[in-house]
């Protein structure tokens, strides 16, 4: 008669919560937990306190009042009569195109920067590792105030375009003149360059808050389309070419295809230019791009150009040594080796630090208050924040949408990471 | 022990106004032994440090006044520097007892912001300044002209309003600090340079070439600027609102820093009697909580509103304005005293 032996079922004990450890885990959590909890409620009371006492409520109803003020920049229909919502829409917006031209630039600089920082031209590889050294060392608020100033002071004011009737008679040359054949006009303001203009206009549609330009829209499908038909264009030559070993020759049919029906759009819309042209105090007509942007956007440029160019030298180094060898040895030239066998092993080293490059390089942005570019900090964080007093209201506002911006651009580039990391299974 | 660490955290960051708040301003700025005034970060004649780092100017004066009625010693006051966007923070979070800081009183700032604007000590209005070879006369010839403002205050309003009014256009380049707004202005990055007119007066006194530049004749709006208080301590709204008024009556009735003693041991005068705290006249000084010669040792300190108009602003220093609208109700103007008794 077999005895089982059945351990006896221990009684839990209230000191088994510290004591034993299959349980202690879970107290030190729920204990620290509570204490988080606390901090949080002790947090929102004191807020909620401090609001009372000043006699404040929290509200967001002030977004749909009148602003009240102007916007240099606004890339979207805006005048002073919209609401602070629109004024928020437009610095957002203004933000947002000097993040992702920031992006693009900074990472076609940093990547030419990082391969050739590695180049075995020594003068090349100096001079890189100079640029590199001296723009991660320096405050990036001290790049843009420089290069701010660099444009406002050096550049000629518009009168300085004008030609009076004394100067016409005597045929003296104005201090300044526009560039390229005339066109555009580089100001202690801005940058003014010619702006397309339709004689056809195909009208916009408004959808709620956003009117959406047919015309742009029409321009973006057209090149769609195009792209897409070059590269079906390209895969059948491809597939001709790994059936026979025969490449059939494509370039003037990518032309005609890539550029033919844009041309085409173009003279059915009547495209035509808007040259600047010196009125009053300043120019008028064309697009003006006021230094504040352009300053920003080149140093953030340059500033992040660098710190990518670190990651890509770093990605590269860490591809072995071998596999450009082998590369070599296979007849491949320098060029092709780093395009075809090295820079797409790279790529996996290279995109995880990259994406919080993107990140930085999008909240450095905000630095862009300093000269005077009226971006999401600009509008909601300073003049809307001012002309109402709801600090709380806008800074925690400024904070969502920034966490926002940045989480997208982090999917995004997970995404990305995705497809070119090593599939392992 | 733990307890104070905790009330040290929380006093430092965000508890300041509660805690101000159950202790009086008043009683705070006596246990602290010294007023801390909110003050422009350095605009010439009403409130910037001079080459050795000692507040001067128009505003400055006023809070000396305030710290000469409760401590009887003008220099028992800290000066903090606060930006056009930070000023009202740091008066609601009581980094500040009082701001005196060319700040526009407005409806909006009474009731939203929640603050108290106890006096009026300049009546400005906002003008435009352009150099004199642009060839402008009015404001209304600005079509199309690039305007710098400086943020955070009521400027960028009005000139929406004017350049809207009058159905002309203009670029605006809206700039932190009047510092920036200066260069910008010189280097000719902006036409025109609008804020109020006596802060144009005052930046063109340190321009180098100040008399190629001129302030356009149109005053586009109304900036009366005074001192601000928080909401909520009416008694320490009353202790500003009187050391300012009394800074008035004192000149209303030719009491001036020189004269002060004299004056009080001389006078027949009742009010002036009451206000200088003579023995006999009564205890009105005291009742606002300040000794009884409260307000003599501010005019002792300062002198009265018209030495202080000239020392600082008047014709004759670099700012050189007018009295204009701030010449007492007695000469023309609007500066008008409610009777101290």
């Amino acid at each position: 008669m077999a005895v089982a032996s059945d351990v006896p079922k221990e009684s839990f004990r209230l000191s088994m919560l510290i004591y034993d450890t299959r349980y202690r885990s879970i107290t030190i959590q729920v204990f620290v937990l509570v204490l988080f909890g606390l901090f949080l409620a002790w947090l929102l009371n004191n807020t909620a306190q401090n609001l009372a006492t000043r006699g404040k409520e929290f509200n967001f109803g002030f977004l749909w009042s009148r602003a009240g003020y102007d916007i240099g920049q606004a890339l979207i229909p805006y005048s002073n009569d919209s609401n602070h919502f629109r004024a928020l829409l437009v610095g957002l917006i203004n933000t947002l195109v000097v993040a992702i031209l920031g992006c693009i630039f900074a990472t076609i600089l940093g990547v030419i920067v990082g391969v050739l920082r590695l180049s075995k031209n020594w003068l090349v590889g100096r001079l890189m590792t100079v640029y590199v050294e001296m723009f991660r060392n320096v405050p990036l608020l001290l790049w843009i105030l420089l290069s701010y100033v660099i444009l406002s002071e050096t550049t000629p004011q518009p009168r300085d375009f004008r030609i009076t009737d004394e100067m016409a008679a005597a045929g003296t040359e104005p201090a300044a003149s526009m560039m390229f054949f005339d066109t555009v006009a580089v100001t202690n303001r801005g940058t003014n360059i010619p702006a397309p203009l339709f004689d056809v206009s195909l009208g916009s549609v408004d959808l709620g808050f956003i009117t959406l330009n047919l015309t742009i829209l029409a321009y973006i499908l057209v090149i769609a389309g195009s792209v897409w038909v070059n590269r079906r264009i390209l895969a059948g030559a491809r597939a001709q070419q790994e059936a026979t070993g025969d490449r059939p020759v494509t370039w003037w049919k990518s032309i005609l295809v890539l550029f033919g029906p844009v041309i085409a759009l173009s003279v059915a819309l009547g495209l035509h230019l808007e040259i600047p042209e010196l009125k009053g105090f300043n120019f008028a007509g064309g697009i003006l791009v006021a230094h504040s942007f352009t300053a920003l956007l080149i140093a953030l440029t340059l500033y992040t150009a660098a710190f990518i160019a670190e990651i890509v030298r770093a990605g590269i180094l860490a591809i072995n040594r071998g596999q450009s060898e082998a590369a070599f040895a296979l007849g491949l030239r320098p060029g092709r080796t780093m395009n075809l066998i090295i820079l797409p092993q790279a790529l996996r080293v290279i995109i995880p630090p990259l994406i919080s490059q993107y990140l930085n390089l999008t909240k450095n942005t905000s630095l862009g208050i300093a000269v005077s570019y009226l971006d999401l900090r600009g509008t909601l964080g300073g003049i809307t924040l001012n002309q109402t007093g709801r600090e709380l209201e806008c800074m925690l506002l400024m904070m969502l949408i920034y966490l926002t911006i940045s989480l997208i651009i982090s999917a995004l580039m997970n995404l990305y990471n995705k497809t070119v990391q090593i599939k392992a299974r | 022990m733990k307890k104070s660490v905790f009330f040290g955290v929380v006093a430092a960051t965000t508890m300041v106004a509660g805690a101000a708040a159950a202790q009086s301003t008043l009683e705070a700025v006596k246990a602290r032994g010294e007023v801390i005034c909110g003050s422009n970060t350095g605009l010439t004649g009403f409130g910037a440090p001079d080459a050795n780092g000692n507040w001067a100017g128009f505003d400055v004066d006023l809070c000396r006044a305030v710290a000469a009625a409760i401590f009887g010693d003008a220099t028992k006051v800290k000066f903090v520097p606060t930006t056009g966007e930070t000023r009202f923070t740091a008066l609601q979070s009581g980094e500040v007892d009082l701001l005196v800081r060319n700040s526009t009183w407005t409806a909006s700032r009474d009731s939203e912001l929640a603050l108290d604007f106890v006096a009026v000590n300049y009546y400005d209005g906002q003008g435009f300044m352009v150099k004199k070879d642009l060839g402008v006369s009015s404001a209304k010839e600005l079509d199309g002209a690039t305007v710098c403002i400086q943020t955070g205050t009521t400027t960028e309003l009005n000139l929406a309003d004017f350049f809207k009014q009058n159905n002309i256009s203009y670029q605006p380049v809206t700039v932190a600090d009047d510092s920036e707004a200066q260069r910008q202005y010189l280097a000719g990055a902006c036409d025109a340079y609008t804020t109020d007119a006596s802060g144009l007066a005052a930046s063109r006194a340190t321009m180098p070439d100040a008399d190629n530049h001129i302030i356009l004749p149109e005053i586009i709006s109304k900036e009366p600027l005074g001192p601000v208080v928080r909401h909520g301590d009416s008694n320490w709204g009353d202790i500003v609102r009187w050391t300012y008024y009394a800074l008035l009556i004192a000149e209303e009735k030719g009491i001036t820093k020189a004269n002060v003693g004299e004056f009080a041991s001389s006078t027949t005068d009742e009010e002036a009697k009451r206000l200088l705290g003579v023995e006999g006249a009564g205890d009105l000084p005291a009742k606002f909580g300040l000794p009884n010669d409260a307000f003599k040792n501010a005019i002792a300190a300062v002198g009265n509103y018209g030495e202080i108009f000239a020392a600082n602003i008047g014709e004759g220093t670099t700012i050189n304005l007018a009295r204009g609208l701030n010449a007492l109700w007695t000469q023309g103007g609007l500066q008008y005293a409610p009777p101290f008794r």
